[in-house]
C-alpha cells in the first residue's frame, strides 16, 4: 500500500494593506505609537543610507553596492524582533537589520567602501558580517545554533538570504539538520522576486518558497515582507518557538527589489518599467507612514524632522568614512592567523615596502 | 608506553582533547555509534555521549559550514569528512569562510576548527576514495594543512591542530592507518604545526616527502644506503605553512633534492618546494631537483592503482639519477 504523504497549507500573514489600513486587529506592540515611529524611523534611515551609498558609488567613492530599496521592512522587522542573545547572519541586503542591531553607518560605509574594518562591529559583536557567497551562511547558522544548544546559551540564530538562495543545496542541507536536530534557527527569505536577472517563477516550480521547509520537517510560512509589523510579529513568534526548544522555522517575506541587483547591474535589460512602477504602490515606507498619519497623528513636521535627522546622521557618517585613511598594506596579514607563520612576516614586509 | 597504530593514535588524541576541553565536539557521517568507517572515533560516542559525538545527515557542505558557525561561537569542532573524494562540497566553506573569517572581521570572529579526512591510495578502495588533494587545500590562504606519517606524529600533530586557534585541515594517509604501530605516549603533548621532521640525517641527498610516501621513501633510503648513498629524509608533515627553512638548510648541506608525493605532478606541492629551492639555494645545488609523483591523470581504480603510485623503484631511480648528474 502506498504511503500517504502529509498535505500542507502555507499561510501568509499581513497586518497593514498597501494603503496602510489595518487588516483586522493589530498585534499589541503595533498599537504603541513610539514603537511604530521607531520602526518607521529605522526604515527611513535605511533608505537614506541606501541612496547615499548609491550616490557615493556613482561618484567613485564606494565599491559595488547592493541596494535594499523596497525591502527595508524585512531588515527592520527581523532585527526588531531579535535580542542581544540572538545571532544574526545576514546576506548582503540587510542594511536595515544591521543598523538596528547596532552596526554603525560608518561601519557599513567602510565595508561597502572595501575596508574590512567595517566588519569589526563595535556593537553586536556576535553577529556575522555580510555573506557574499549566496546561501553559504545557512549551514553556519546551524553551527551557531548547535553551539548555543551545546553551551546552554540562550537565544537563536537568525539567517537571511534572497529567493535565489533557496535553490542552493546549502539551504536544504541546513534546514534538514535544523529539523533533524531540532536546532534554534529562524530562516528568513527575502523573496524580492529577482535573483539578478532570473525571476522567481524561473527559479523553482514550487508554488511558495515557504513550503520548502515542509520536506525538512519544520514549519514554513509566508508574510507580507512590505509590512514591517507583520515581519516583526512572525519573526518574534518564530524566535519564541526556537527559544522554547521547539526548533527552527522558515519565513518567506514577499517583497520586491525596486532597485538594481547591485550598482553593477542594469535591471532595465531584463524587466519592464511597468512592473517596477506597479510595485512602487506596495512599498513598505508609505504604508506605515499612512498608518501613522491616520492613527497616531504623524504630522508633516514630524516627517520633515525625521528626514532631516536621518540625512544629517548619514552625512556625518559619510564624512567620517571618507576621512578614514586606509589601513597600512600589512593589515592584510595582521589577522590572517592568531599567530602568523614565518613566511607571513616576509610577505607583510614586501607588501608594505614594495 | 603503548604500541599504537595510527588510527589508535588518532583516537587517543581525540579522546585526550575531549577530556581536556568540554567545548570540543566531533561530528561527521557515521562517527557516532559506528565509530567512523575507519574507527577513528570508536568508543567516543559511548564515552562522551551523543551530544559531543554527533552523526550528521549526509551533507558535506553542511558539516564544514556548521563547523564554521559553531567554531565562531565558542565550540571547537573536529569535523570528519568520510573520504577526500567527498570533500569538494566542503571546500566552499573552507575557502570562503573558515580561512577568511578572522581576517575579514579583523579578528572579531574566529574559526578554531579541524576538518579531518582520510586521503590517498593504496588500499584498493572504491572509485573516488583514493585521491590526494593536499595541494588544492594548501593553495587556500588562511588554512593550515597537516598530514601525519606515523602514529606518534599523528597523535602530536592532531592535538596541535585541535588546540590551534585557526582552521586546520588534517589529512590522514589511510594506507598507514593500521600498517605499523609504534610507541605512543599519551602525555597530551602536541607537536609544532610549522616544523618539518628530519627523520634521518644524511649528507648526499635530501628527500622531501609526506604521508604514506614516507614509508616507501624510508625503504628506498635503506637500499640507497647499501649502495653508499646517504639520504637526509624530511617528512614535511605540515604542508601549509611549509617549513622552508628546514628544507633549505638540508639542501644547502647535501646539494641534491628529490621530492616525492602521491598527488599528480603539475601544480603539486613538489613544484612549490622545487621553486623555493631554485630561488634560494641555487648555488648549493649540484644536480637538478627531481620530483617523483603520481601522474597527471585521474586516480585509477584498484586494478591499475599500483601503477600510479610512486614506488620504491621509481624513488631509487630518481635518487640515482640525481646522484649521477655531473
Amino acid at each position: 500500500m502506498p504511503t500517504r504523504s502529509a498535505g500542507f497549507q502555507i499561510s501568509c500573514s499581513a497586518f497593514l494593506d498597501a494603503a496602510g489600513k489595518p487588516i483586522g486587529d493589530l498585534p499589541e506592540f503595533a498599537r504603541n505609537k513610539d514603537t511604530l515611529v521607531a520602526l518607521y524611523s529605522a526604515m527611513v534611515k535605511t533608505r537614506t543610507f541606501d541612496s547615499k551609498a548609491i550616490a557615493l558609488q556613482r561618484t567613485g567613492q564606494l565599491g559595488t553596492y547592493a541596494s535594499s530599496l523596497g525591502q527595508e521592512a524585512i531588515g527592520v522587522g527581523v532585527a526588531s524582533a531579535m535580542t542581544d542573545d540572538d545571532v544574526f547572519l545576514p546576506s548582503f541586503r540587510e542594511h536595515g537589520a544591521q543598523l538596528w542591531r547596532g552596526v554603525s553607518l560608518k561601519e557599513l560605509f567602510l565595508y561597502w567602501g572595501g575596508d574590512e574594518r567595517g566588519n569589526d562591529f563595535a556593537k553586536s559583536r556576535q553577529d556575522f558580517p555580510v555573506c557574499i557567497p549566496v546561501a553559504s551562511q545557512f549551514p553556519q547558522a546551524a553551527g551557531v545554533a548547535l553551539a548555543k544548544v551545546q553551551k546552554g546559551d540562550p537565544g537563536a540564530a537568525v539567517v537571511v538570504a534572497g529567493d535565489g538562495a533557496t535553490s542552493k543545496g546549502d539551504f536544504y542541507e541546513a534546514m534538514n539538520v535544523v529539523g533533524a536536530w531540532n536546532l534554534p534557527v529562524v530562516f528568513v527569505i527575502n523573496n524580492n522576486q529577482w535573483a539578478i536577472s532570473v525571476p522567481r517563477e524561473d527559479q523553482t516550480a514550487a508554488k511558495t518558497l515557504a513550503q520548502k521547509a515542509i520536506a525538512c520537517g519544520i514549519p514554513g510560512e509566508q508574510v507580507d515582507g512590505n509590512d514591517v509589523i507583520a515581519v516583526q510579529a512572525i519573526v518574534a513568534r518564530a524566535l519564541t518557538r526556537a527559544r522554547a526548544g521547539k526548533g527552527g522555522m522558515l519565513i518567506e517575506c514577499l517583497s520586491y527589489r525596486l532597485g538594481d541587483h547591485t550598482t553593477a547591474d542594469d535591471a532595465s535589460r531584463y524587466r519592464e518599467d511597468a512592473e517596477v512602477s506597479a510595485h512602487w504602490q506596495q512599498e513598505p515606507l508609505v504604508r506605515l507612514r499612512n498608518h501613522l498619519v491616520a492613527t497616531h497623528g504623524w504630522t508633516k513636521e514630524d516627517e520633515q524632522l525625521l528626514l532631516r535627522t536621518c540625512k544629517e546622521e548619514v552625512e556625518v557618517a559619510t564624512d567620517t568614512y571618507l576621512a578614514t585613511a586606509p589601513e597600512p598594506a600589512r593589515a592584510m596579514f595582521d589577522t590572517l592567523f592568531a599567530k602568523a607563520p614565518a613566511d607571513i612576516a616576509a610577505f607583510a614586509e614586501e607588501a608594505e615596502n614594495g | 608506553m603503548a604500541e599504537l597504530t595510527m588510527i589508535e593514535a588518532i583516537r587517543a588524541a581525540l579522546s585526550r582533547a575531549m577530556e581536556e576541553d568540554p567545548d570540543i565536539i566531533i561530528f561527521g557521517e557515521d562517527v557516532g555509534i559506528d565509530g567512523g568507517v575507519f574507527r577513528a572515533t570508536d568508543g567516543l560516542f559511548q564515552r562522551f555521549g551523543s551530544s559531543r559525538v554527533r552523526d550528521t545527515p549526509l551533507s558535506e557542505a553542511l558539516i564544514a559550514g556548521m563547523a564554521v558557525g559553531a567554531a565562531a561561537h565558542g565550540l571547537r569542532p573536529v569535523a570528519e569528512i568520510q573520504f577526500t573524494g567527498f570533500i569538494y562540497p566542503a571546500l566552499d566553506q573552507m575557502a570562503n569562510h573558515a580561512s577568511r573569517l578572522r581576517n575579514r572581521t579583523r579578528g572579531r570572529l574566529t574559526c578554531p576548527m579541524v576538518l579531518r579526512a582520510p586521503y590517498g591510495g593504496g588500499i584498493k578502495a572504491p572509485e573516488h576514495h583514493s585521491e590526494s588533494i593536499e595541494a588544492l587545500l594548501a593553495h587556500i590562504p588562511g588554512l593550515r594543512v597537516v598530514i601525519p606519517s606515523a602514529p606518534a606524529r599523528a597523535y602530536g600533530l592532531l592535538l596541535a591542530a585541535i588546540r590551534d586557534p585557526d582552521p586546520v585541515v588534517f589529512l590522514e594517509p589511510k594506507r598507514l592507518y593500521r600498517s605499523t604501530s609504534e610507541a605512543v605516549e599519551d602525555t597530551g603533548e602536541a607537536l609544532p604545526l610549522d616544523k618539518a621532521f628530519v627523520l634521518q640525517e644524511g649528507t648526499d641527498l635530501t628527500i622531501v616527502t609526506w604521508g604514506a610516501m614516507v614509508k616507501d621513501v624510508t625503504e628506498a633510503t635503506l637500499q640507497l644506503a647499501e649502495s653508499g648513498i646517504s639520504v637526509e629524509l624530511i617528512d614535511l608533515a605540515t604542508l601549509k605553512p611549509i617549513d622552508r627553512a628546514t628544507i633549505r638548510a638540508s639542501v644547502e648541506k647535501t646539494g641534491r633534492c628529490v621530492i616525492v608525493h602521491e598527488a599528480p605532478l603539475t601544480a603539486g606541492l613538489g613544484a612549490e618546494i622545487s621553486a623555493d629551492l631554485a630561488e634560494h639555494c641555487l648555488t648549493s645545488l649540484l644536480a637538478p631537483i627531481k620530483r617523483v609523483t603520481g601522474f597527471d591523470t585521474v586516480m585509477p581504480y584498484l586494478r591499475l592503482e599500483a601503477h600510479y603510485m610512486p614506488d620504491t623503484a621509481r624513488i631509487m631511480d630518481a635518487a640515482r639519477n640525481v646522484m649521477e648528474f655531473s
